[in-house]
């Protein structure tokens, strides 16, 4: 049997994985962080997919570049948001929380999509960089640039992040409040405070997700849902809360849908995620990597 | 100086009222206690005091400046720090990390390694044990790092709830020497307490808080004494007594 095909699929799996990886990040933050569970997340995938492609398109600056911007952009409108909307979702009890951010996310959601089919219309758009499609060729594997430099971004983002929350003293604040925000206001955290920023840290996030989106797959209003619906499984394939963990199940779940295409043909390969969802929902429900 | 003042406070959840009309004072250098039976509304007078759940009706005083309304976060900046029932630690996070999170405030932070030396010889084994996740310590551990995570605020004010509870009787003996030691050192604290007696031994003062009212107060040595006191609170040998040699 020859392999290389095998191999092709599974480095292209890799690839996949890593951006499912980082689009799920900014959700897990959130979600462990604060019981908020967006899934505007996708949409919010979706601003910074457009944020890249219009800076692009006006000033010609690559998306892999402008990543300087897009992230801080969303950072801000991450404030924004939690100080307009989620501020008032998080000072309900843990229990309401998640209904109740769930009507509000996917009210969010709506919008957002409406307002960017009014803005910038329904049209599908894409980065294409001059550099596109070029890519190295290792024993007949081929290594497109754009999708080696989005692994790369991922993982410097995630690897950011989890530097962040494990090595500061403002991030150790985000996990203490995250395992009980009670007792961390009772060290003297501000809980809201670092609700306010774990929300934009997860909307920064989802700025890296949507540069690789603009270079590598296509940005148009309605993609957020499907965005958020793959961030959602591999969240729960690795457990509440884990960002090292969701960005590894990400990763799996590119490898597994990779693999999938010679097992169910590549017209299910979507099933494939779901069917995993619902294995580890049944079989080990804290997820892979989480502690509960 | 310091000095803690409840007013007639009121609190409730929801519908059901928890405290009605409690006042109580607590003054600089004092260990006051607070005894009385399971439900009788301790917690929930410590919870209010530290911000957790404010009073509907009445004040707190700090110093004489009306807290009732600020955040929990806000009076740990003015030295109140509460340990909650449970302890309540970040199960994990690491001994060192819990410790580090408990000098959170700005002023705090500043003398964080000058505090983390102080408490690490108050309590060498959080010392020994720095890198380990707090939820794999034992009770006894995990209620000395509780305690030392409230020192690395450096308290003015140190509310504990229950610090005895589920702990080894030796434990708790340790556990109130260590207490003593504080408040020789200048830390005004404030004690809910089911093991009467051990309490009224370490304390200055006393309340007796029965169905959300104040039923009873006086110095330590009046409570050890009285009547009432001594049948609902001291009937039974303390688990000291009668718990077999560990």
């Amino acid at each position: 049997m020859n392999l290389e095909p095998v191999i092709q699929n599974l480095v292209f799996g890799l690839f996949v994985g890593a951006l499912y990886g980082i689009a799920a990040v900014g959700l897990s933050l959130v979600f462990g962080v604060q019981k908020v569970l967006n899934v505007a997340h996708g949409s919010l995938i979706m601003l910074g997919g457009y944020a890249s492609f219009w800076i692009f398109t006006w000033y010609g600056i690559d998306p892999f570049i402008s990543i300087v911007l897009t992230v801080p952009m969303l950072f801000a409108f991450g404030l924004a948001l939690y100080l307009g909307l989620f501020r008032f979702v998080t000072r309900l009890g843990e229990e309401e929380r998640i209904k109740n951010s769930l009507l509000i996310s996917f009210g969010l959601t709506l919008v957002l999509e409406n307002v960017a089919i009014r803005l910038w219309t329904a049209d599908e758009r894409a980065v294409t960089t001059s550099y596109a499609g070029d890519g190295l060729t290792i024993e007949g594997i081929a290594f497109p640039y754009t999708r080696v430099a989005s692994l790369i971004v991922a993982a410097v983002g995630v690897f950011l992040l989890h530097t962040f929350l494990t090595r500061t003293f403002a991030g150790k604040a985000i996990r203490a409040t995250s395992e009980d925000w009670e007792a961390a206001s009772l060290m003297g955290i501000n809980v809201q405070r670092t609700y306010m920023v774990a929300f934009a840290l997860g909307t920064a996030m989802a700025g890296i997700a949507g540069a690789l989106v603009s270079v590598s797959y296509l940005v148009a209003p309605g993609i957020g849902l499907a965005w958020t619906l793959k961030a959602l499984v591999v969240v729960v394939l690795a457990g509440m809360g884990s960002i090292l963990g969701a960005f590894a199940a990400g990763i799996l779940l590119g490898l597994v849908e990779a693999l999938s295409i010679y097992v169910v043909g590549a017209s299910y390969r979507e099933v494939v995620g779901l069917l995993l969802f619902v294995l580890v929902l049944l079989l080990r429900p804290q997820g892979l990597f989480g502690r509960h | 100086m310091l000095e803690l003042e409840a007013d007639d406070i009121y609190v409730s959840y929801g519908d059901l009222t928890a405290l009605w009309g409690v006042t109580l004072r607590v003054q600089q250098g004092e260990i006051v206690v607070l005894i009385g039976p399971n439900g009788a509304g301790k917690t929930t007078l410590m919870r209010a005091v530290a911000g957790l759940q404010p009073p509907y009706r009445g004040r707190i005083l700090l110093d004489g400046e009306p807290v009732h309304q600020f955040r929990s976060h806000q009076l740990v900046e003015r030295g109140v720090v509460l340990i909650p029932e449970g302890r309540r630690l970040f199960a994990g996070m690491t001994v060192l990390e819990n410790l580090t999170m408990g000098a959170y405030t700005p002023k705090a932070r500043k003398t964080l390694d000058e505090t983390l030396r102080r408490v690490y010889t108050v309590f060498p084994v959080l010392a020994e044990r720095r890198d380990q996740a707090a939820g794999t310590l034992s009770g006894g551990q995990q209620q000395m790092l509780a305690i030392g995570r409230a020192l690395m605020a450096q308290p003015r004010l140190l509310l504990l709830d229950e610090p005895s509870l589920g702990l080894a009787p030796l434990v708790v003996g340790d556990i109130f020497d260590v207490l003593r030691q504080i408040n020789q050192d200048g830390v005004t604290v404030l004690l809910a307490e089911q093991n009467a007696r051990m309490a009224l031994e370490l304390a200055h003062r006393a309340y007796i808080l029965e169905e959300g009212r104040v039923s009873g107060e006086g110095t330590a040595q009046e409570m050890l004494q009285a009547d009432h006191v001594r049948r609902a609170y001291l009937g039974q040998v303390s688990p000291l007594e009668s718990a077999p040699e560990a």
